[in-house]
């Protein structure tokens, strides 16, 4: 059944993702609505895709990839509805629901049969949940940070087309960035040291300098220097949406090599 | 009966004589009580702006009415002769007054195209209207007709979207920049005319706080009692621009007043955190090299004025597409007034054929002697059965041909082969225009056929 439902919400997306990228063109109040319901009845059945599967595996689904970017994209498209009822600002939806399908697409490349869970990984969840939250938060930061830098070239052009219109203001989208950092650099702090334990526990040393290792601590190190930055010598405004546009770039690509290279060590 | 408009605005007459024509407030229960009981006029409303005077009003015959009302307007202002106010007067009946109300609350006929004020004045003037009782079915339909068809253009064209000021250009830039101008304080240098516009928008947009220089410190001091600002020495003010998130520089300088390095400056001080400048300085106040300045973003008095070019373009872009939403609600109004037209009619068919029935069945049962409850039943029904069955088709006709090119033809027609002078003088218009506001509803009672 979970199959069926991701397939379903797939298809959501998708149509969600062609709607909202329509919205930046021109004004269209039925789209707004359209999209903002795709989205919607989406994140509905991917929920239910999530439960279903949770049920006919009988353990959390976080333990191979394609279930990892499953949830990435789930937690993704609940940050933007909670935004959008929060805010009402309709444009960000055209930024996230594509990463939401990008990463759910991605999910469905890769092999999704559900697997038995061996002992050993009965605690992985956690890690891998705090470590995919912290993901999404820094998703979103770098969603603001693109916005950012859209709207600041567009007022600084003096080009003040239907985006600049649609985008929102300077301060709001660097508070978001600054707030999804905050959120995010704790969780990607607890998802590091649970899975230290857990390799502790499970293989009997915390660290073993492999890539994704070294690639979570980079990034960890990299997210520290920005939010200290923004705290302390005012990294804000549009060098932290540089930042964190960089940033992300990083955390992407340590992602695909994770995929790339074959099954998360601990899987 | 006819709907008909009479008014002048601010393309027929001048704002001296649109001034002393406006009616106030306090003056409107007056004014609509006269209008109410003015020769000729059934229901008038009177809409009074800064930029118009206009008078709707239903008569019985158009010309006579126009006449009518155009003397009502030389009574608006007792101390301006007729012979001012008479030929600046446009006098516009049926279709095309419905489609000039709807244009006004539109906002199509505005001075500036799109503005929102007066589709809320279209409003007051109907609920004042209401409230002394000076309408009746045609007006409150038509009224509200015009106060829904403003209320979809609005909604449905951009085209009360954007600035199309200068001072309101400013705002709408800063709104871009800083989500909450509520938290936001304004610095404004100099105390020229076009500064003080900015600046006043800018408090109306409700901004935290104002800070006012001037290298003549005492009309600092002055403007800043006025506007409850905090009133700065000139040589000061480069540093307190750290605590301004919004500069407005209009002074006379000749030259740069604010360069790169004191925004840099105060940049750094308020950590990054951007500033909106705008330099509406003739010439120039502020460097254009600031910029270039992350974090600060300028504009000047010729990019504000691009803009609101930019904005008026789009309205006049929008104010068609308006003009079509008007041009589809138009007919169907025009459509009910006309049936409106054979309502008397059709109630003098039907109230003669009701007597007629009426007497009928009288005679009939004094004949007959004692019948019983269910007898007299069986006799009334039979009655009401063959003059509503009669009725029908002719009253269906004279309905429908009232759309037609024949107009009320028909309708003349039915009151010469049924004589229905006397009925007509006894009409109730009013009572007869809430019977079609529903179409549904029957224009006869259809009684039940006993069994």
């Amino acid at each position: 059944m979970n199959v069926v439902f991701f397939k379903v919400t797939l298809l959501l997306y998708f149509l969600g993702t062609i709607l909202f990228l329509t919205q930046l063109a021109g004004r269209s109040e039925g789209v707004v609505r359209v999209s903002f319901a795709s989205a919607g009845i989406g994140f509905f059945f991917h929920t239910l895709a999530l439960v279903s599967r949770m049920i006919e595996a009988g353990h959390i689904p976080l333990t191979t990839m394609h279930e990892a970017l499953s949830f990435f994209s789930w937690a993704l498209v609940l940050v933007f509805l909670v935004v959008e009822l929060r805010y009402r600002t309709h444009i960000l939806g055209s930024f996230i629901l594509p990463l939401a399908f990008i990463s759910l697409i991605s999910a469905a490349a890769l092999p999704t049969e559900i697997k038995a869970l061996e002992p050993i990984l009965r605690n992985v969840w956690m890690h891998v949940t705090l470590s995919l939250l912290g993901t999404v938060a820094f998703a979103v930061a770098f969603v603001a940070g693109l916005m950012y830098l859209i709207q600041e070239h567009l007022l600084k052009s003096k080009h003040l087309n239907v985006l600049y219109h649609k985008l929102p203001p300077l301060d709001f989208l660097d508070e978001l960035n600054g707030r999804a950092i905050l959120l995010g650099f704790p969780l990607l702090t607890l998802g590091i040291i649970t899975g230290a334990l857990f390799a502790e526990f499970a293989r009997g040393s915390f660290l073993n300098w492999n890539a994704e290792q070294i690639g979570a601590l980079g990034t960890w190190l990299f997210y520290l220097v920005v939010l200290l930055g923004r705290v302390t010598v005012g990294w804000r405004a549009k060098k932290a949406a540089y930042l964190t546009v960089v940033g992300f770039a990083g955390v992407i690509f340590t992602l695909v090599g994770v995929i790339v290279k074959g099954p998360h060590p601990l899987a | 009966m006819n709907l008909i408009a009479v008014g002048l605005n601010y393309r027929t007459a001048p704002i001296e004589l649109r001034e002393r024509l406006a009616v106030p407030e306090g003056r409107l229960p007056e004014a609509l009580a006269r209008l109410k009981n003015w020769p000729r006029v059934t229901e008038g409303v009177i809409l009074s702006t800064c930029n118009r005077v206009e008078l709707y009003a239903v008569v019985k015959e158009t010309e006579l009415g126009s006449a009518s009302l155009g003397e009502f307007m030389t009574t608006m202002a007792s101390e301006v002769a007729a012979e001012q106010i008479l030929p600046r007067l446009y006098y516009l009946e049926g279709q095309e007054a419905i489609r000039h109300l709807f244009r006004v609350a539109a906002s199509l006929d505005s001075m500036i195209v799109g503005e929102p004020q007066i589709l809320g004045q279209v409003k007051d003037a109907f609920e004042a209207a209401l409230a002394h009782k000076s309408t009746g079915v045609v007006l409150n339909k038509v009224m509200k007709k015009a106060i829904s068809v403003g209320k979809r253009v609005r909604s449905e064209t951009g085209i009360a979207e954007h600035a199309v000021s200068v001072s309101y250009a400013a705002v709408e830039l800063a709104r871009k920049i800083f989500q909450n101008l509520s938290e936001q304080a304004v610095l404004l240098v100099g105390v020229g005319e076009m500064g003080k516009l900015a600046a006043r928008h800018l408090i109306d947009a409700g901004v935290r706080q104002m800070m006012i220089t001037n290298r003549n410190l005492d009309r600092a001091i002055d403007l800043a009692k006025r506007f409850n600002a905090l009133p700065i020495p000139f040589h000061e003010f480069h540093h307190e621009m750290a605590g301004a998130d919004i500069v407005v520089c209009a002074t006379g300088a000749d030259a740069y007043v604010i360069g790169p390095e004191d925004v840099q400056r105060a940049l750094r001080s308020r950590g990054n955190r951007p500033m909106f400048l705008i330099d509406i300085g003739d010439p120039r106040n502020i460097d254009p090299a600031v910029g270039a300045l992350d974090n600060a973003y300028l504009y000047n008095i010729d990019d504000l004025q691009g803009q609101v070019v930019m904005n008026l373009e789009q309205r006049r872009h929008e104010a068609l597409r308006a003009e079509d939403i008007v041009g589809e609600e138009v007919p169907p109004l025009v459509r009910w007034m006309k049936t409106l037209d054979v309502v008397p009619t059709i109630m003098a068919l039907r109230r003669k054929a009701e007597e007629i029935q009426r007497a009928e069945v009288e005679r009939t049962l004094a004949r007959l002697g004692p019948v019983s409850p269910r007898q007299r039943q069986l006799v009334e029904s039979l009655a009401a059965a063959i003059t509503n069955k009669l009725l029908h088709a002719p009253l269906v006709a004279i309905k429908a041909e009232a759309d037609s090119p024949n107009g009320t033809l028909y309708a003349e027609i039915a009151q010469r082969l049924f004589n229905l002078e006397k009925e007509l003088e006894a009409e109730l218009p009013a009572e007869a225009g809430e019977e079609l506001e529903s179409p549904q509803q029957p224009l006869f009672r259809q009684e039940e056929e006993s069994p």
